[in-house]
């Protein structure tokens, strides 16, 4: 009986490892990890490559960027990501990862931009405000206002008060939670935009850099900046709902719903699919993803799905991305980029600044 | 004797008290039981009225010519060159065909949409499926696009101002003139569970997730249940009783409260990083998951084990019964039934959860139903969540269906519990 068992456990255990190993050896479909903000287009280009090519449907999750970063540089192999997402730009200290644990050859493909827009109820006054007031508005310390250079606890707490050119009217924001990459590119791009046009702020950036980005990334604590979760559905739920609040989300967000909120100007812009391309709407960012060209004739189909995803019916104007509220690079980038991406070429060496 | 009539007249005037005290205790039960069956209530109604929706789907019957010259197909196409080719095209045609006053290209836009994304994939199929079709005319029923599905099962308000609805004048124009024709027609919707997860909520289906589920809870079982009795029988029929018995009791029932991640990021070290074993497989899923299920079976079985009478052991040992005879002849069958209920709790548990797949990469876009423990999969739980995120509206009605699976599911593996527990119950 005894001896019976351990050969059933030895055999069970032996075929478990087999079955396993031959799943490794043998992975025939692209996986892909990274942004969240990537997600809604990447999967749509996969499932059309999926459905038009003889190749299986990707695999893409939703790790977020850093997160993606670190599963695509962790080495050479069947068993590590081919694809990574990213909505920012690889850092020199993830490149550098990469290198040690052999991911030398990466190509780099920029496929478009995501807006960030700042939206209210669709019945609601439109807003058209700068970053600087937004900075004031929602940063949690903020010059002081008898115009000492001197930092204050943020005392607005209507938009009037800030700007006497804004609706009076209580400031009431909700956003994305500090987890989540929009709330970063928003702190970044928004904040950190309207903190540098104060001058002494700026001259802070060279002799202290920390207490800078303390300054200008840090969002009030006072209940009047409002964390609603990762989903944006649910701000624009409540933006429906309280027609005095504003809700910051990603720009297919406001695609979609274009019948119940409205987006604001910021620094005298809309976002539209024009303003966030040419770069006159500020608060955009980029999105890229990355390809380990070890893989390339590995794993089936990365090439075509390369292809697909590099293709005017995809990243074009009037591609269906664009559908789904991707804003796609100019004319001439596209091409290109599409021609060096067609060439296989290497992305550029990041280096610490 | 006074007294002893007051005692009695004392008790006779407590009794009305008495009784009256067990009724509001009962009345307590009552309301506890109507209310919570009416938050059941409310949630089931509320799931189903949003979820029916999403077993129906409308169709379009359109005249399509599949033109060589449309199609951009050569005249002896391989199997590639039909795979690509446009039959959005031929689609686009049949629609302006259908309306020839539309001109302005973003009227044409919106017309463009009534049909789904998934059209031009029926026609693929059709062509791939004999590719002698080229060229020909048909009428065929395709499916409409998401929109249209929500203005057809009554979600759009058309007396709103054209400006605050997505589904715009024209669009009911076009929809009520087709629906005049008799060229809409609504059917059972068999891509949801006929198909894998898709971006486009019409075209998004349940099967991926369900068989995600099932291989998961397969390896699950398979690798819980034995190792959980086993387990259970050594530690209560044949482990001497002393300090490393009892410290093994306490950590499986501290086991059984930690929190389910921290398995997640305990498959993620060992069986993915250390194993090499692939992510994103039902196969590590269930591994993950039956490791948090055995302590929940080692617990109920033991009490299953203790509550076999100790008269039914002395019997048999009695009649000469060794050791192994009595625990797999008598107390494992009687104490079956309960095991059973401990297992389908963990089960059950196990069904429902996300958090720990996150580690192991089951929480990810997948198209392709998963046929073995090896393949990419994800499970019912995670494709709620993810239906639950995105921006296209349809998707709601999605995840209220999900939901109606993945109770559906449990309904039949508790059926499946009560079932085996009345074969083995035995009563004395």
């Amino acid at each position: 009986m005894n001896l019976h068992n351990t050969k059933f456990a030895a055999v069970a255990g032996a075929l478990f490892i087999a079955a396993a190993a031959h799943a490794q050896s043998a992975r025939d479909q692209i996986s892909i990890v990274g942004s969240s903000t990537v997600y809604p287009f990447a999967t749509v280009v996969a499932e059309r490559f999926g459905q038009t090519t003889s190749f299986k449907t990707p695999k893409i999750e939703s790790t977020g960027s850093g997160g993606g970063m670190k599963l695509f540089c962790n080495g050479l192999g069947v068993e590590y990501a081919d694809i990574t997402n990213s909505s920012r730009r690889m850092k020199a200290s993830e490149y550098k990862t990469c290198q040690e644990n052999g991911v030398t050859d990466i190509i780099e493909v920029l496929i478009g931009y995501d807006g960030i827009a700042l939206a209210n109820a669709i019945d609601s006054e439109l807003f058209d405000i700068s970053r600087k007031d937004l900075f004031l508005a929602l940063a949690k310390q903020v010059p002081n206002p008898d115009g000492s250079e001197t930092f204050v606890d943020n005392p607005y707490t209507r938009w009037s008060d800030v700007n006497e050119d804004l609706p009076d009217a209580k400031i009431e924001v909700l956003g994305p939670p500090p987890t989540s990459g929009t709330r970063d590119a928003f702190a970044e791009l928004a904040l950190e935009g309207g903190c540098s046009e104060i001058e002494w702020i700026e001259a802070l950036e060279k002799s202290d850099k920390d207490q800078f980005k303390a300054v200008c990334h840090t969002v009030r604590e006072d209940g009047l900046f409002i964390e609603a979760g990762e989903n944006d559905n649910l701000i624009v739920q409540k933006l429906e709902a309280n027609p005095n609040a504003l809700g910051i989300f990603g720009f297919s967000f406001l695609d979609q719903n274009s019948d119940i909120v409205q987006a604001s100007m910021i620094d005298g812009f809309e976002p539209t699919f024009e303003s966030i391309a040419d770069g006159s709407y500020p608060i955009s960012r980029p999105l890229y993803f990355y390809v380990k060209k070890a893989h390339i004739g590995v794993i089936p189909g990365i090439k075509e799905y390369l292809d697909e995803f590099t293709s005017e019916a995809a990243w074009g104007e009037e591609g269906y991305l664009a559908d789904k509220g991707m804003i796609s690079l100019g004319e001439d980038i596209r091409s290109e980029a599409a021609e060096s991406i067609g060439n296989l070429e290497n992305m550029p060496v990041l280096e610490d600044k | 004797m006074n007294d002893q009539r007051n005692t009695t007249e004392i008790v006779q005037a407590s009794i009305k008290r008495r009784y009256a005290k067990e009724k509001r205790f009962r009345l307590y039960g009552l309301i506890a039981i109507i209310s919570s069956l009416a938050f059941l209530a409310m949630l089931i109604t509320t799931i189903t009225i949003r979820g029916l929706p999403a077993f129906t789907q409308n169709f379009i019957q359109l005249d399509i010519t599949l033109d060589q010259k449309t199609l951009g197909l050569g005249d002896e196409p391989d199997i590639s060159a039909l795979r690509k080719a446009n039959y959005n095209g031929t689609i686009k045609n049949s629609l302006l065909a259908e309306f020839p006053d539309v001109t302005k290209r973003k009227d044409k836009k919106l017309l463009y949409k009534l049909v789904s994304k998934g059209g031009q994939y029926d026609l693929q199929k059709k062509v791939m499926a004999d590719p002698e079709l080229i060229g020909e005319s048909m009428t065929v029923w395709l499916p409409v696009g998401d929109d249209v599905h929500t203005y057809l099962k009554g979600d759009v308000d058309i007396t709103l101002p054209e400006k605050k609805r997505r589904f715009k004048d024209i669009q009911v124009g076009w929809i009520d003139s087709l629906q005049e024709n008799g060229q809409i027609a609504k059917r059972f919707n068999k891509t949801f569970f006929e198909s894998g997860d898709s971006r486009e909520p019409e075209l998004a289906g349940i099967r991926g997730a369900l068989f995600g589920s099932m291989l998961t809870l397969v390896v699950t079982l398979a690798l819980s249940f034995p190792v959980a009795v086993a387990a259970a029988l050594y530690l209560e029929e044949f482990a001497p009783k002393n300090r490393w018995t009892d410290l093994i009791e306490v950590n499986i029932n501290n086991l059984a409260a930690v929190p389910s991640i921290v398995f997640g990021l305990l498959g993620l070290a060992v069986f993915i990083n250390f194993f090499h074993l692939p992510r994103s497989a039902p196969l590590v899923g269930g591994l993950v998951l039956s490791l948090m299920t055995l302590p929940t079976i080692i617990i109920s079985s033991r009490a299953a084990l203790k509550s076999v009478p100790p008269s039914i052991r002395d019997a048999a040992l009695g009649l000469g019964a060794s050791n192994l005879q009595v625990v797999f002849h008598h107390v494992l069958p009687l104490a079956m039934p309960g095991i059973l209920t401990g297992t389908i709790i963990g089960m059950a548990q196990a069904l429902g959860e996300t958090a720990p797949l996150l580690m192991i990469g089951m929480v990810a876009f997948i198209v392709d139903v998963p046929t073995a423990i090896t393949d990419p999969a994800t499970v019912l739980p995670v494709q709620i969540f993810q239906w639950a995120d995105l921006p296209e509206k349809g998707f709601v009605e999605k995840t209220s269906a999900a939901i109606m699976v993945l109770l559906a599911f449990l309904i039949v593996m508790n059926a499946l519990a009560v079932y085996l527990r009345k074969k083995f119950e035995r009563k004395w």
